[in-house]
C-alpha cells in the first residue's frame, strides 16, 4: 500500500485546517471506533463557499482527502460541492489505495452535512442526498 | 539507506549482521554442493549443514542435532508445526488450542484445520498481554491433541510463561509448540528446560538472513511432513537445504546468545528511557504489559486520541521508521487482533505505536524519537474534532 506524491504532499501540509468560528454551516461524520473523524465549517455568500476548514483525525488518507476537498470546494456554488464525488477527490490525489477509498467518503460526507446544516438552519431543504454509498468491494477487505 | 536513517522496527525485521554476511558467503561461492550428495562437493555441503544444525541445537538447548529442522522462515515452521502434529499417524480431528494473539502464521492454519475436521479454541490472553496457565487448563479437554502459544507476543513484547503452559497441556495430554520467533536469542530459550515438542524460530528477527527458519521438533514426536519430495531433512522436510542460509542462522543465532546478557541491558535501558520520557512528555499515553515480564526491545505505546498511521507516516519523515496497530495502517479497517485479544478498546487501538530497538539503537535514536514523536502528538491532536470531547483538554 503506497501513498502518491499528492497525498503525502497534503498530509505532511495539510491546507485550511482549523475551526471558522462563526460558521455559517458544521459538518460532523465519522465515527472514533472506526478511527476516523472529521468536522468542516464552512461560510457562505450568494450560495457560495466563501471559506471552509476542517479538522480530522485519522490516518493519512483522511487527512490528505479532507484538506484536498477544501482546496476543490472554496467558491464553488453550495449546488456543486455537495456533487463532489469520492472517485473526483481520489483523482485530485492520484488516486488512493483501493483500501482507503473510503476515506474519500468521510471527506465527502462531511462537506455535504457542512451544506445541508447551513440549508437547514436558514430555513432551506437539504440538497446533499445525504451520505454517499459506499460499495461492499471498497471497504478493503 | 542506513544513512540518516532510524531504525526502530527490528521485531519486524532486522538488518543481516555484517558478520553473518561473512560467514555465509563461502557457501555460495566455495561449498556450493548439495548436501545430499554423494560426491566432494556434496560431503562437503553436507558438514557444512551439520555444523549449522550442531550449533543451533546447541544455541536452543536441543537433546539432539536432529531435532533442529531447517526450514524457509518463521511462517514455513509455523504452518509445518501447526499442520503437521495435528494430522500426524493421519489424524483427522480432534481439539487444538492457540492462543488469540498468536501470529497470522499460527492463526490461519488453525483456522484452516478448523475447516478441515478439528475444533479450534481461541485462548485469550488477560490485559497484562500474559496467557495464564490456570485460563489453559479451563481450555483443555478430553480430545485437546495440540497447543500452540506464543514465547513472545510480537507485537505487546509479552513474555508468556512456556514451561509452564507446556506442562499444563502435557497434563491434559496435548502437545505443545511454541512460536520463538520474536524471543529466540534475546531471552533465554531451553528447549528441554522448557519441556516444548516444537517451536518454531525465524532468521531474519536475529540479524539473520531472510527466507531461513527453524523448526525444532522434539525427537519422538510425531509429525506429517508439510513439505514433500526428496525426504531430506529427517524425511520431515523436502527440499535442498540451504546451506548457506542455514550457515547464516546458525552465526547469528551464536552471536545473539554470546551478547545477549549485554545486549538485554543495554536494550532494556534504552526502552526503560524511551518510556519514561515519553510517558512523562505527552498525557494521555500508556504502555501496554508495562508490568507484565517483557522482552527488552519492544514498547506497545497507546498514545490515546491520535491515529497510529499519522503518526507512523510523520515520523517516516523525519527519518523514523517504526509500525503501528491501527486499523489504517492493516488494509482490513480491522484494529490489530493482538490489542483486540487484550480488551484494548478500538477507538483507542488505533493510536498504538510499536517501538521495536535492535543492535544498533543509540541513545541519541531514542531521544531523538522522543523530540520528534512529542511534537506530532501535539499537532495531531490539535487537528482533531474530538480530541477536546474525548480526553477534556487541550492538547
Amino acid at each position: 500500500m503506497l501513498y502518491s506524491d499528492k497525498v503525502m504532499d497534503h498530509f505532511g501540509n495539510p491546507h485550511n485546517v482549523g475551526v471558522i468560528e462563526d460558521a455559517d454551516g458544521v459538518g460532523e461524520v465519522g465515527n472514533p471506533v472506526c478511527g476516523d473523524m472529521m468536522k468542516i465549517t464552512i461560510k457562505v455568500t450568494d450560495d457560495h463557499l466563501d471559506d471552509i476548514k476542517f479538522q480530522t483525525l485519522g490516518c493519512g488518507a483522511a487527512i490528505a482527502t479532507s484538506s484536498v476537498i477544501t482546496e476543490m470546494a472554496r467558491g464553488m456554488s453550495l449546488e456543486d460541492a455537495v456533487r463532489i464525488t469520492k472517485a473526483e477527490i481520489a483523482g485530485e490525489l492520484d488516486g488512493l489505495p483501493p483500501a482507503k477509498m473510503h476515506c474519500s467518503v468521510l471527506a465527502a460526507d462531511g462537506l455535504r452535512a457542512a451544506v445541508d446544516d447551513y440549508l437547514v438552519k436558514n430555513g432551506r431543504e437539504p440538497i446533499s442526498g445525504g451520505p454517499e454509498h459506499v460499495e461492499e468491494d471498497e471497504q478493503g477487505q | 539507506m542506513t544513512d540518516n536513517r532510524v531504525y526502530l522496527d527490528n521485531a519486524a525485521t532486522t538488518r543481516t549482521d555484517p558478520r553473518v554476511v561473512d560467514a555465509m558467503v563461502p557457501f555460495f561461492t566455495d561449498t556450493y554442493g548439495n548436501a545430499n550428495s554423494l560426491h566432494a562437493e556434496g560431503r562437503a555441503a553436507h558438514k557444512a549443514l551439520e555444523d549449522a544444525r550442531s550449533r543451533v541445537a546447541a544455541a536452543i538447548n536441543a537433546g539432539r542435532p536432529d531435532e533442529v529442522l531447517f526450514t524457509s522462515g518463521g511462517t514455513e515452521s509455523d504452518n509445518s508445526a501447526l499442520i503437521g502434529l495435528a494430522t500426524a499417524g493421519g489424524r483427522a480431528g480432534g481439539h487444538i488450542i492457540v492462543s488469540a494473539f498468536e501470529h497470522h502464521a499460527v492463526l490461519e492454519p488453525a483456522e484452516w484445520l478448523g475447516k478441515h475436521g478439528f475444533d479450534i479454541s481461541l485462548l485469550k490472553p488477560r490485559s497484562d498481554g500474559v496467557v495464564h496457565p490456570d485460563d489453559l487448563r479451563a481450555a483443555l479437554r478430553e480430545g485437546t491433541v495440540l497447543v500452540s502459544i506464543m514465547h513472545g507476543n510480537n507485537e505487546l513484547g509479552t513474555l508468556q510463561p512456556i514451561a509452564e503452559l507446556a506442562a499444563v497441556a502435557h497434563e491434559g495430554g496435548a502437545l505443545f509448540h511454541t512460536d520463538a520467533a520474536q524471543t529466540v536469542g534475546k531471552v533465554e530459550f531451553d528447549a528441554q528446560a522448557l519441556g516444548v515438542d516444537a517451536a518454531s524460530f525465524s532468521g531474519h528477527k536475529i540479524y539473520g538472513p531472510k527466507g531461513t527458519g527453524v523448526l525444532f521438533l522434539k525427537r519422538g514426536t510425531r509429525f506429517a511432513p508439510y513439505l514433500m519430495g526428496g525426504g531430506q531433512e529427517f524425511h520431515k522436510r523436502s527440499g535442498t537445504q540451504n546451506v548457506p542460509g542455514a550457515q547464516g542462522f546458525a552465526t547469528a543465532l551464536e552471536i545473539m546468545v554470546a551478547e545477549r546478557e549485554a545486549e538485554t541491558g543495554r536494550l532494556t535501558m534504552l526502552r526503560d528511557r524511551f518510556e519514561a520520557a515519553i510517558l512523562g512528555r505527552l498525557e494521555n499515553t500508556y504502555v501496554n504489559g508495562i508490568d507484565s515480564p517483557r522482552m527488552p526491545h519492544i514498547t506497545s505505546l497507546i498514545v490515546k486520541g491520535v491515529e497510529g498511521e499519522s503518526m507512523l507516516l510523520h515520523l517516516d519523515a523525519k527519518g523514523i521508521a517504526v509500525s503501528t496497530g491501527s486499523a489504517c495502517s492493516s488494509g482490513s479497517l480491522q484494529a490489530s487482533h493482538v490489542l483486540m485479544a487484550i480488551d484494548c478498546p478500538q477507538e483507542i487501538a488505533h493510536g498504538s505505536l510499536r517501538v521495536s530497538l535492535g543492535r544498533w539503537t543509540t541513545e541519541a535514536d531514542v531521544d531523538y524519537l522522543v523530540d520528534s514523536l512529542v511534537p506530532i502528538v501535539e499537532r495531531l491532536r490539535a487537528m482533531s474534532p474530538v480530541y477536546e470531547k474525548m480526553f477534556g483538554q487541550k492538547a
